[in-house]
């Protein structure tokens, strides 16, 4: 969505979602995962609207749909292309909003060529490099900065904003029909998506795709606006971000962003996912989408701006939020005479994400790793390798409420079960550390719809419980005194200059969370008085900012993030209950509700819109628009920043102001979606020579082996993990209640009857389930909730698996994630657990569970002839295929 | 309860007939004692505002506590976003933050070790820290093979952050790259 839209938070809440037409859930099972959130769309429903679900199994959100379209899982993508494909051949597009507001109308270079070109690649594919080369996704006659093509991956989570060069297309066509352009390319990308395409490819039947299709189309546009509602069940993909893109783009068509009932909601599991990208633990970004610095190229502070700073859209403000972050961490010490410490900020030279790390450890490279609050062990995928990257440290550090399987991985596995490694051999030291609960401290979580709650501290924690603040806050103290000798040396100057004086209170002494709060809001350095918002943010080093898009969110000293005024006392936006970024806005783009003279599209769906009188931008929701830029305005040739966007482009942080249905840059697997077959597949691309994602991440090594592309005899079904509403996750949060753990007590596979009677399955006995990573058992559920599909005359056979259990806690199973393996989308580095292959037999494994840490679970038989990928995409750079490697020898970026 | 009506004609079904409550869900199913009853959240000293912490709905909670424990956890009528209601995760908040699952005592693993050793929290925090120091020292990076900076080091990661507030994950990326620690990661990413 950052790439389509600009950024990467979901564009509205659930409760707009009542004001929906139509609603397609895909890629989630709502009714389950966040059942107070699906009570909009109940509500929906009663007002009218037509509920899809779009789902391999028939769920509990599928039971109160009105439409459900079972679909082999991976194949998103072929689905919704085909969607986008009936929009423009049967011109049901919103062409005044799509003319308007989205790129369509710009010509794109002539070096460009499609996957329909080029079965299955773009232009700018690099052998041996394993990835693209995007210069020629460009628009014509823009010249990408010269450092573009060369710029270091920016693998990073989906919601970063990342075009950064003046990428404004130089000629258009309003008209829509130069074959050049970009809705005539997208036409031509998806000529092929019939639904005689989509029937061979997904399952799904034509008549069944036409009325889902027609459905959508009918209940869009002027007068009536559609959502899109999906979770993890589109991002576990090698094609992830794709997915989603796809859902973008006919979104675009249908006018569907910024309005009212309209957009894409994006459903995130735990409670502060999105706060924990805004405010990033993650390592490629700084607090708001900051990227973090590239050793490769960005050598100084003025090659990192110049890199950073978009010449056009709303990143032209980049250097304000840059220096009020280092003014915020490094205060006095940070000075314009010093390039604001720049070089202080360690430095990237590849992707360094999670599953590089776990690689990294197994192959003993790091001594020490710090997990708060999480269970990799049962939440990442091949838990086999996780555990032995485990193993292989000095010392671990576990922040948990109990000893969660992470914790005690020394006497706790398959490996240690059937006796092959005994903790007497693993010499990790291992701290368990046991965690405040959230009603013992303060803190803001950000939920999924951008809006910062603040919980407050009710009780005292117990005995040694402390909070994360508390800890990071306290270790920071000791390390500051640690190091007190040892500051001539330079590299020691970031401890010694880092602001760590947090106010402390109570009998623990702990640091005030609001003051934290404070700093991330941000404030002027004279007088330390909060600032009002991000436009107050100065690159002068005047003001500090932890976390720009969160400022306001202090505004005035008071902390917006904790006010609870109920919801019957204002209107249906809620602006005075808690606070969104940006700005409080809670339909991003609104701009978009209103037609470009400013006059809502239509009175049913209106937003804000241009009050003439007041020469101000008004409505039912913060604007999300310069407020007083009038629709007329129009930028000068010279204008640079901010002032280039027009007031009739709603995108704002796009540095065209357009919606992306082509992508003309920040992607790595190209600017259209196209379908591709997971890894690990049944069938071959019907669709193209190229069988998977050319650009996946993948980890050649023999821990981690993978099956063939599609047709390995050894596993012949699909397999795909997914929630329950009794648990949460890893299970941490759930496993070790009494209350949930009798609802869902054990560990099930949901077979369908066909598939029972092929493998000899009995409902309510055990079954093994197999990849060449790990073996499972599980309780076997036969239903016809799981349907077999069938695909060019043969039936596919999907398996569920919900992936909750471990060896701990009042309920145990076997981790569905331990049969997964290592492979991932290029543009975030997301796992794929949505779809995989495995065998699956009667009865329980004979003795002891085997994993691919202890040699092969599975006879390996000599590779099959099939390739995932075309001869062009074959070559290899040493040791994986179209990855980034975290090594730093060579710079291999 | 009348009080003219004699104890055995308070008998339930009879009282069902006399009001003309088939079913018995309606006044029939008070009984004296039903007067006396209050929830016991009526009874707490303070009602604190708070947040579900599962699953990212963000619906908002009413902490209800008295002689500084918590008695009860409820949904918030007055959330634009859950109306007062918790899902079967949020509504087991209360066992989740009183539960006997909770541990509150530090622990440690030795090398090598077979048991865990309950040790002080202050200690502990030392050791964390002299470690933190210790692979920092001697596994620093300052300049890369072309001489390009790297000031980091490549020994140490962090995983978790979307269970815990943007406070703390802010702290946590703060201390962190000062450190010069880049391997920081979340969910977010699974």
């Amino acid at each position: 969505m950052g790439t389509s839209f600009g950024r990467g938070g979901a564009t509205t809440f659930p409760a707009d979602l009542q004001n929906s037409d139509v609603i397609v859930i895909e890629g989630s099972n709502m009714a389950e995962c966040h059942p107070v959130a699906f009570r909009w769309i109940m509500k929906a429903r009663e007002k009218g609207a037509t509920l899809i679900h779009v789902d391999p199994r028939f769920t509990r959100t599928t039971a109160v749909s009105d439409i459900h379209v079972p679909i082999r899982a991976g194949t998103d993508i072929a689905f919704l292309g085909g969607i986008v494909k009936y929009i423009v051949d049967n011109d049901r597009y919103f062409k005044d909003y799509v003319v308007a507001y989205t790129n369509a109308p710009a010509i794109v270079s002539d070096e460009f060529q499609d996957t329909e070109d080029l079965d299955g690649l773009f232009s700018g594919w690099e052998a041996g490099q394993g990835k693209y080369s995007t210069k020629t996704w460009a628009y014509k006659g823009v010249d990408p900065e010269p450092a573009s093509g060369v710029r270091e991956s920016q693998a990073a989570n989906e919601g970063v904003p990342i075009q950064r060069q003046p990428i404004q297309a130089k000629e258009t066509d309003p008209t829509l029909q130069n074959p050049r352009c970009v809705f005539q390319i997208l036409k031509r990308h998806y000529s092929r998506y019939t639904p005689e395409m989509v029937e061979e490819t997904c399952g799904i039947p034509k008549a069944l795709f036409l009325k889902v299709a027609e459905t959508l189309c009918r209940n869009s546009g002027r007068e009536r606006t559609g959502s899109f509602v999906y979770a993890v069940g589109w991002t576990q993909h090698t094609v992830g971000v794709q997915y989603i893109r796809t859902a973008c783009i006919i979104q675009l068509l249908l006018g569907n962003i910024g309005r009212p009932g309209g957009g894409i909601m994006a459903l995130r599991g735990h409670a502060s996912i999105q706060g924990s990208t805004d405010i990033p633990t993650l390592y490629n970004l700084l607090p708001g989408y900051i990227p973090m610095p590239k050793a490769k190229h960005d050598k100084d502070l003025d090659t990192y701006l110049r890199l950073n700073q978009s010449p056009s859209g709303w990143w032209g403000e980049f250097p304000k939020y840059f220096v009020s972050l280092m003014k915020a961490w490094f205060g006095d010490k940070a000075q314009k005479d010093n390039d604001w410490c720049y070089d202080y900020l360690p430095t990237l030279t590849g992707d360094h994400s999670h599953m590089n790390t776990v690689v990294d450890m197994a192959d003993g490279k790091l001594k020490g790793y710090f997990v708060m609050g999480e269970n990799p062990v049962v939440g990442s995928m091949n838990g086999p390798l996780q555990r032995k990257g485990l193993r292989h440290l000095d010392w671990l550090v576990v922040r948990d409420f109990q000893l969660i399987e992470t914790a005690e991985f020394w006497r706790d596995g398959p490996d240690i079960e059937r006796g092959e490694i005994r903790p007497e051999e693993i010499g990790t030291e291992v701290f368990f550390f046991p965690a405040a609960a959230h009603t013992e401290k303060d803190g803001s979580f950000t939920n999924t719809q951008r809006l910062l709650q603040w919980h407050h501290k009710a009780v005292e924690p117990k005995g040694d419980n402390r909070s994360e603040l508390d800890f990071v806050f306290k270790l920071g103290q000791r390390l500051k005194k640690l190091y007190e000798n040892e500051y001539d040396q330079p590299r020691n100057w970031p401890i010694r200059d880092l602001t760590w004086d947090y106010p402390t209170h109570g009998t623990l002494q702990e640091p005030s969370a609001e003051a934290v709060l404070h700093e991330i809001n941000g404030y002027t350095i004279a007088g330390r008085k909060p600032v009002e918002g991000f436009t107050w943010l100065k690159d002068d080093g005047t003001t500090a900012c932890g976390c720009w898009i969160y400022s306001g969110s202090y505004r005035d000293g008071i902390n917006q993030t904790a006010r609870r005024k109920p919801y019957w006392e204002q209107n249906a936006t809620a602006l005075e209950w808690a606070w969104a970024w940006p700005s409080n806005r809670r339909v991003i783009y609104n701009r978009a509700s209103a037609d470009p003279q400013g006059k809502p599209w239509s009175g049913r769906k209106q937003l804000v819109w241009w009050d003439e009188a007041r020469q101000k931008w008004t409505g039912d929701d913060v604007p999300d628009f310069i407020v007083d830029r009038p629709p007329w305005y129009r930028p000068s040739e010279d204008a640079r920043g901010k002032d280039t966007i027009s007031g009739a482009d709603p995108f704002i942080m796009q540095s065209d102001g357009k919606g992306w249905l082509f992508a003309a840059a920040g992607l790595e697997d190209g600017p259209l979606p196209t379908h591709y077959e997971p890894e690990e597949g049944i069938v071959q691309n019907p669709l193209y020579g190229q069988q998977c994602n050319p650009s996946r991440m993948e980890w050649l090594r023999p821990d981690n082996p993978y099956h063939r592309p599609f047709n390995d005899p050894r596993f012949p079904y699909v397999a795909t993990t997914y929630r329950l509403t009794e648990h949460h996750t890893a299970g941490g949060m759930s496993r070790w209640l009494s209350w949930l753990s009798e609802l869902q007590p054990a560990m099930f596979c949901e077979v369908s009857p066909e598939l029972a009677a092929e493998c000899g399955l009995k409902n309510g006995g055990w079954a093994t389930i197999r990849t060449m990573r790990a073996e499972i058992e599980a309780r076997v559920l036969v239903t016809r909730r799981v349907r077999p599909l069938k695909i060019r005359g043969r039936i596919i056979h999907q398996i569920g698996l919900p992936y909750h259990w471990s060896s701990k806690g009042l309920v145990r199973g076997d981790a569905a994630n331990d049969l997964i393996a290592f492979v991932g989308d290029p543009n975030v580095s997301i796992q794929e657990s949505k779809a995989f292959t495995v065998s699956i037999e009667p009865g329980r494994y004979s003795r002891g569970r085997r994993t691919i840490t202890s040699g092969p679970v599975v006879r390996t038989v000599p590779p099959g002839v099939e390739k995932r990928d075309l001869p062009a995409a074959q070559p290899k750079p040493e040791g994986a295929h179209g990855f980034k490697a975290s090594e730093t020898k060579e710079g291999n970026t | 309860m009348n009080k003219n009506i004699p104890a055995s004609m308070d008998w339930p079904v009879l009282k069902q007939v006399r009001n003309r409550d088939v079913w018995g869900l309606g006044n029939s199913a008070a009984s004296g004692r039903t007067e006396t009853l209050a929830a016991r959240t009526k009874t707490a000293d303070r009602v604190v505002g708070s947040v579900c912490p599962y699953c990212a709905v963000g619906c908002a909670q009413l902490v209800y506590v008295k002689d500084e424990r918590i008695i009860d956890i409820e949904g918030d009528p007055g959330s634009p976003i859950s109306n007062g209601c918790l899902c079967p995760k949020g509504a087991a908040t209360f066992q989740l933050v009183t539960g006997a699952h909770r541990l509150n005592r530090v622990l440690y693993r030795r090398p090598y070790g077979t048991e865990w050793e309950a040790i002080p929290l202050d200690r502990a925090m030392d050791m964390v820290a002299e470690r933190v120091k210790k692979s920092r020292d001697e596994n620093w990076e300052e300049k890369g093979k072309n001489n390009e900076p790297l000031h980091r080091t490549m020994s140490m990661a962090h995983l978790g952050g979307a269970t815990l507030d943007n406070e703390e994950n802010y702290l946590i990326k703060k201390l962190f790259t000062a450190l010069g620690i880049v391997q920081i990661e979340n969910q977010a990413r699974i």
